[in-house]
């Protein structure tokens, strides 16, 4: 403490040498150097699928986004069901895995005693490591016999008046991708969910249960409100992971480009036909359409965290607003 | 001295003793010929300790873009250069056939343990989506005593784009007008009905699993996995079973009118003993190769790979090229200065 005062001196004197030697300017340009990168990353991923999709923009326009063909023989090349696969696996997966992943978290954080609770946690991150191709292959042995033989006639025979559980059970299809989904980011929300509880400040919960609430009305009504941006955040991570997976979405949707209302159809995702067509592409319109749908693919991605950080801002307000 | 110093020194030493005449020659393309492509590289390596070939398997369409690109020495496809893409290229190259491949028809019918026979019309019916049950006449026909159920067929193909596809879609052309006009042959098409099987693991996962399945896989896969495969009717109007001989009969009947630079295909070939959805495989070399120690690497590799390179072939379960299209190929191998 004493050489605090000779400190701010010689900093008076050389301040310029000072601001570059004390480690603070270094470190200033060093991160905002790696801050930098990452947008320039990203900035030539577009330019290059840009440049590179050019043969592909020209001839089909903004066609390419609502055209259901995909015939690489004829060059007629559209997106419509690569779109349409791709947000119906991520939403099915996203509607399992949410509820799933924050109930999990809330009781690894709130209820569960300190010692399961870490280790859950550390068998949780475990999952997250998983390669997706090891789950796309417990997909294809486990779980797809399982849906063909047990599950898709229990949804037909209970719920096949909906449109959505009609037509012959393959064991494959949007349902199938959705559930392996599911179990491939339900990691994701539970361990930066339990992160984020934890963080919750004592006082949030004390306050609460001094006011009169239970145990649980503490965690549902001050706990978790508070969490709620980094809950928030937890989700959208899973949700970028669900449109971008691969691997495992191709090894169980059925890869038919195809519109159908029944999640028990076989149907197919961007990620996925890039995945299957891309290495043995000939011709150059075909490899265009691909590069192509990868700008999609990213422009779907761009657009969902567009408005999951919208949903932040105006949940965030909402929350604030009742708060007073 | 520290040891990281004496170490670096070794090393350099030891690049230094490396024949100074080493040929490094780079290929890229096609995945289904990779297992022996890789065997042949390494043993010709192992002879001539002086050449070594890199190749990625990276697909016939990546194998064609990065010879005309010219970032490898050679390519090797699982289908023909077409004529735009030759002139795309800007420079003349050669096809060379290496081994054969066919893909066969396998089937998973609960109750049925007979070995099936197709005709070029059924199997076309299938795929057109045309012929729905397993009891429609186009195959119960030609399959007498055969119990056949009449549950709906649960057609399955390949997702991947891959030279197996692009055999049996090749094959599907030549033997249905339907197909060529509605389909066409590639890759990659669009399957008129179907589910898609990731690489021939996932096409025989699907069959494996789903009943009253049918779907196409590579012969070298079939016999690996012991997977009960159908007979096929060829252009002689006989029922075939693919084996590797079958095959090289294939291969042979195309023979006797190969155009010169070796792109054909051998589809419903002529001859008795002719499987009929067989194809060639071929590298792709370019006509002038610059450096002379390279053109000569790769011209006794050539040589080498149509006579001793051969007799790995089946150990592999690879159809060999017929004598005659050696006898042609090796003319061929003149052509390259």
């Amino acid at each position: 403490m004493a050489t605090a005062p000779a400190n701010v001196e010689a900093a008076g004197v050389r301040s310029s040498s000072r601001s570059l030697f004390n480690g603070d300017g270094v470190a200033r340009i060093v991160t905002l150097i790696f801050a930098l990168l990452t947008v320039v990353i990203t900035g030539m991923i577009v330019v290059q699928l840009w440049v590179l999709s050019a043969e592909s923009r020209h001839a089909f326009g903004w066609r390419f986004f609502w055209s259901q063909e995909w015939d690489p023989v004829f060059n007629k090349f559209g997106a419509l069901p690569f779109i349409y696969g791709t947000l119906v696996t991520s939403a099915v997966g996203m509607l399992i895995a949410v509820p799933l992943g924050l109930g999990a978290a809330i009781f690894l954080a709130e209820l569960a005693p300190r010692g399961i609770s870490d280790f859950l946690t550390f068998l949780i991150d475990l999952l997250a490591a998983v390669p997706s191709v090891i789950y796309g292959l417990i997909g294809v042995f486990i779980l797809v016999p399982l849906m063909r033989t047990e599950i898709q006639p229990c949804l037909k025979r209970t719920l096949g008046f909906l449109p959505l559980f009609t037509g012959p059970a393959y064991g494959i299809g949007f349902l199938t991708a959705g559930i392996v989904l599911a179990v491939m980011i339900v990691p994701f929300i539970i361990s930066v969910s339990r992160e984020v509880l934890l963080a919750v400040p004592r006082e949030q919960r004390e306050a609460s249960l001094a006011l009169g609430a239970t145990r649980w009305e503490a965690t549902w009504k001050a706990v978790v409100p508070y969490a709620r941006t980094g809950i928030m955040g937890s989700v959208f991570l899973a949700l970028a992971r669900a449109l971008g997976e691969t691997m495992a979405v191709t090894m169980v949707v059925g890869n038919n480009p195809r519109i159908a209302a029944s999640l028990l159809g076989p149907g197919y995702s961007i990620a996925s036909v890039l995945a299957n067509e891309f290495s043995e592409a000939t011709g150059s319109m075909y490899v265009s359409a691909l590069i192509e749908l990868g700008l999609v693919l990213f422009l779907l991605t761009f657009i969902i965290n567009g408005l999951a950080r919208l949903l932040i801002v105006v949940t965030t307000q909402r929350g604030s607003g009742m708060a007073k | 001295m520290t040891f990281g110093k004496v170490l670096g020194l070794a090393l350099f030493v030891s690049l230094l003793g490396v024949p100074v005449r080493a040929q490094n020659i780079n290929a890229a393309g096609a995945t289904f010929p990779y297992p022996i492509y890789s065997k042949w590289f390494d043993e010709y390596h192992k002879a001539h300790p002086n050449v070594q070939i890199n190749y990625q398997s990276i697909g016939s369409g990546g194998g064609i873009s990065q010879l005309t690109a010219k970032t490898v020495d050679f390519g090797a496809s699982d289908g023909p250069m077409s004529d735009d893409q030759l002139k795309a290229a800007g420079f003349k190259i050669l096809h060379f056939p290496t081994v054969l491949g066919a893909a066969v028809l396998s089937y998973n019918i609960p109750g049925v343990n007979a070995e099936l026979k197709f005709t070029p019309e059924a199997i076309a019916g299938i795929y057109l989506g045309k012929i729905t049950k397993w009891n429609d006449p186009a195959i119960a026909g030609a399959n007498p005593g055969v119990k056949l159920p009449g549950d709906d067929i649960v057609v399955v193909h390949r997702s991947d784009g891959s030279g197996t596809t692009f055999i049996f879609t090749d094959y599907l052309s030549k033997v249905s007008p339907e197909w060529s006009m509605k389909v066409g042959k590639n890759t990659a098409v669009n399957w008129p009905v179907g589910l898609g099987g990731k690489g021939s693991e996932g096409v025989s996962g699907l069959i494996k699993q789903t009943p009253d399945s049918i779907g196409y896989v590579e012969l070298i896969y079939a016999i690996q996995n012991n997977m009960p495969y159908g007979l096929v009717k060829n252009a002689a109007g006989d029922f075939v079973k693919a084996s590797l001989a079958g095959v090289s009969a294939a291969a042979a009947g195309a023979a006797s009118n190969m155009p010169d630079d070796f792109r054909v295909s051998i589809v419903n070939a002529p001859g008795k003993a002719a499987y009929p959805i067989s194809s060639f495989t071929w590298l792709l070399i370019p006509a002038q190769i610059q450096d002379a120690g390279k053109r000569d690497a790769i011209k006794a590799f050539l040589n080498w790979m149509m006579t001793d390179g051969q007799n790995d072939c089946e150990g592999l379960a690879y159809s060999k090229l017929p004598a005659a299209v050696v006898v042609k190929e090796k003319k061929q191998i003149a052509m390259i200065n």
